[in-house]
């Protein structure tokens, strides 16, 4: 949520690279709760239509969500009328589902009916304090000054949220604060803010014991649950789109909480939720593939490996070479050099969405990332290591009449290894941390554990993908101090003497 | 066998070599010495063709040499340098077989001529398995030595060969580099600033000051006949290795 503000980029006019095959249907969530369970019945619903459903989850906000839709990285994800109107379509004043279905339209995406249950926005406070002064309709507020508000920062910064309702209510509020919406119940709790955003699905509401102030401007708009989904779904599965139908009007807004309850407060898994609602409201048996923590770990494992072991491949075949013309041509150098530093200073996260309107989600776009970054230490050691060369070996190099390129391959290339591996030893262990943040656009690894737990405040799981990347960045380590045995010559390793 | 015409070469605006003109005979040693910075070095490193003249041309057996042919110039002549210029990442027997190596020589015949080198310049055989690193510095120069000899060059150019050695090894060194260039009867250039050494080993001297000769002939003629006080000073100033 806090790096919503990174996902914002043009909604239209972006290339369309397809992942998507017709037997394989990609399904979206966005980074909470709710989502995620909607997107995993979905995608056990799909299962049962005869189709492979591969749900990814977690992903980013819901401009990331949005524009995977539209390029096809994705073909399905659970939306509320709400953000669409006021977030996707803001200010084109879109009012009522018949001009939301052909807004949609015009991007190839079509949504369901309501499944039941709005999500809307309300103000919440501790029941306590709205007995204490009074206070039982957003208007009320207006009274109390000195009350601090700590909204989410994707609340702070949408149109639909803080800017839009202190200009319609004339709130004179001014400590508000911006801090992650889990953190800010937990700080209505110990009483350092005073009020925050709810979702009225929140399970928090009646744990927490709040009590929801009523927009009585009628300033929020309805947030009612839909699915949306990719108009070329009718061609491709149309027998998914008709079991898509059966969930309309089946959830209602005490189901949802009951969900979102067992996941957020009884750690019951989304694919167990998701399962039970399905047996339970569409008498739907849905065989659950229960996961070991080993085998779990082992595909995270994959994932991870697979893009480090990628990204850091292609690093070295071009990295090398880069760094070799950086250390034969001093002008080349100074331009190679500087761009590669830079590109090391762009923060990771908003490489990793610039990557996305490029290749879409998954792997890809976390491939390409990890080899930006990997460039600027294999670079600059073939740099350094090709320069360190002294000048009475160079000599004898090119006076013995050896070619240019047997030089290369035979005397520098060799005398360099020592630094040249460093180079990529770095890289490498750089990658292995940096490839836990694919997981926020849908590339897996040991990311996806560190996100679900932090979102569940389950340290558990956080560990689960926290401790085999340590573990893997220290194996790394060793691996690459083994192969400096192999790859460096041994007359460089000796000392003098031996 | 080499001849510079008028060659001269400028370094960041200092001159190296200012029109320098000279014929270096075949078969026998050519000592080029002068005070540190003369452009002694920048010499062989024309000849080799490490570097190219700024003015001026210069010809190896009457051809001139240019970029085009300077590859297989370069197999004609052997290079030694001060500290070696070994590569470290290759054995003794590795470095000096490198280049035989990359022209295909069969594997018998390379055996044999380094076990003939390693006989001429009485470098041990058990020491042709070890790394530079390995090697003392009386070695390493032995190791170069036999590298520039690999391919039986028609001239050899070193530039002060003795330069890093201490004392005893240096003069056990130079009495076999005197002893191997008599009996291999090759065009030697050797670049020095030590008057011993050059009296030593020079058929001819040629001392040069600030890119420009200042003197040729034999030691005597220097002693006897200096061109200018340059030559006297020069010579006194290292006098003590004649008293």
């Amino acid at each position: 949520m806090a790096l919503l503000w990174l996902f914002i980029s043009p909604a239209h006019g972006l290339p369309a690279p397809t992942y998507a095959s017709t037997h394989e249907i990609k399904i979206g969530s966005k980074k909470f709760t709710e989502s995620v369970i909607l997107a995993e019945i979905v995608a056990q619903l799909v299962h049962s239509a005869g189709a492979q459903p591969v749900h990814v989850q977690e992903l980013g906000g819901t401009r990331v969500l949005w524009n995977s839709l539209v390029n096809g990285a994705i073909d399905i994800y659970p939306e509320y009328t709400g953000t669409l109107t006021q977030e996707i379509f803001a200010g084109q004043g879109i009012d009522g589902n018949q001009a939301l279905r052909k807004a949609l339209a015009t991007y190839g995406i079509r949504m369901t009916s309501s499944l039941g249950f709005n999500n809307n926005y309300a103000l919440g406070m501790k029941k306590e304090m709205c007995k204490k002064f009074g206070i039982a309709r957003i208007s009320d507020l207006r009274r109390f000054p000195g009350l601090s508000f700590g909204f989410s920062n994707e609340f702070m910064d949408r149109k639909d949220g803080w800017p839009g309702l202190r200009a319609r209510y004339g709130l004179p509020q001014h400590k508000v604060f911006g801090l992650d919406h889990d953190l800010a119940l937990r700080g209505l709790e110990s009483n350092s803010i005073d009020a925050t955003e709810l979702y009225t699905t929140d399970p928090e509401i009646d744990y927490y014991g709040l009590c929801a102030l009523e927009d009585d401007l009628r300033y929020f708009a309805e947030y009612t649950a839909v699915i949306v989904y990719r108009a070329d779904l009718e061609k491709r599965a149309p027998q998914l789109v008709a079991a898509l139908a059966r969930l309309e009007g089946r959830i209602t807004s005490v189901d949802m909480i009951d969900m979102n309850k067992l996941v957020k407060m009884e750690k019951v898994p989304e694919s167990q939720v998701a399962a039970n609602f399905l047996t339970r409201y569409l008498s739907l048996q849905t065989t659950l593939r229960q996961e070991t923590v080993a085998a779990r770990i082992w595909k995270r494992t994959k994932e991870h490996l697979y893009l480090v072991s990628i990204s850091l491949l292609i690093a070295i075949l071009i990295g090398v070479p880069l760094g070799t013309i950086a250390a034969k041509k001093p002008v080349w150098g100074r331009i190679i050099l500087s761009v590669t530093g830079v590109i090391q200073t762009i923060p990771s996260l908003a490489l990793l969405v610039f990557m996305i309107p490029l290749l879409g989600i998954g792997g890809p776009p976390v491939i390409l990332a990890l080899f930006l970054y990997s460039l600027l230490p294999i670079v600059r050691n073939t740099h350094a290591g090709l320069q360190s060369i002294p000048l009475e070996i160079r000599d004898s190099a090119e006076a013995l009449g050896l070619s240019p390129w047997a030089r290369f391959r035979l005397i520098e290339l060799p005398m360099a290894s020592r630094e040249i591996l460093a180079g990529i030893k770095t890289s490498a262990v750089i990658n292995v941390g940096t490839a836990t943040l694919g997981a926020l656009i849908g590339a897996g690894g040991y990311g996806q554990p560190i996100l679900t737990g932090i979102r569940l405040d389950d340290l558990g799981l956080i560990l689960t993908g926290a401790v085999p990347a340590a573990l893997l960045a220290l194996l790394v380590q060793g691996g690459f101090d083994l192969a400096e045995l192999a790859v460096v010559p041994k007359g460089l390793r000796l000392k003098p003497g031996e | 066998m080499i001849e510079f015409k008028n060659v001269s070469k400028t370094f960041k605006s200092i001159n190296a070599l200012l029109s320098f003109d000279l014929k270096i005979a075949a078969g026998i040693t050519t000592v080029l010495i002068g005070p540190s910075g003369c452009g002694k070095s920048t010499l062989l490193r024309l000849i080799i063709g490490l570097i190219r003249p700024d003015h001026g041309h210069l010809y190896f057996q009457g051809i001139e040499i240019v970029p085009e042919i300077v590859f297989s110039l370069r197999q004609k002549m052997g290079y030694v340098i001060q500290e070696g210029g070994l590569f470290p990442h290759l054995t003794a027997g590795d470095n000096v077989t490198l280049m035989a190596r990359q022209m295909n020589w069969g594997r018998d015949r390379i055996e044999k001529r380094l076990q003939e080198l390693a006989a001429i310049t009485r470098f041990p055989r058990d020491g042709l398995d070890r790394f530079p690193v390995q090697l003392s510095g009386g070695q390493r120069q032995r190791v170069s030595l036999m590298r520039a000899l690999m391919l039986d060059p028609d001239i050899l150019l070193l530039d002060e060969p003795l330069g890093a050695l201490d004392p005893m090894i240096r003069t056990e060194l130079q009495a076999d580099l005197k002893s191997i260039f008599q009996e291999l009867k090759k065009t030697v250039v050797l670049v020095t600033h030590d008057l011993g050494e050059a009296a030593f080993f020079g058929d001819v001297i040629v001392l040069v000051r600030e890119g420009q000769i200042v003197q040729t002939g034999t030691l005597p003629e220097l002693l006897q006949t200096p061109a200018e006080p340059f030559v006297t000073n020069f010579i006194n100033a290292q006098r003590h290795y004649f008293n």
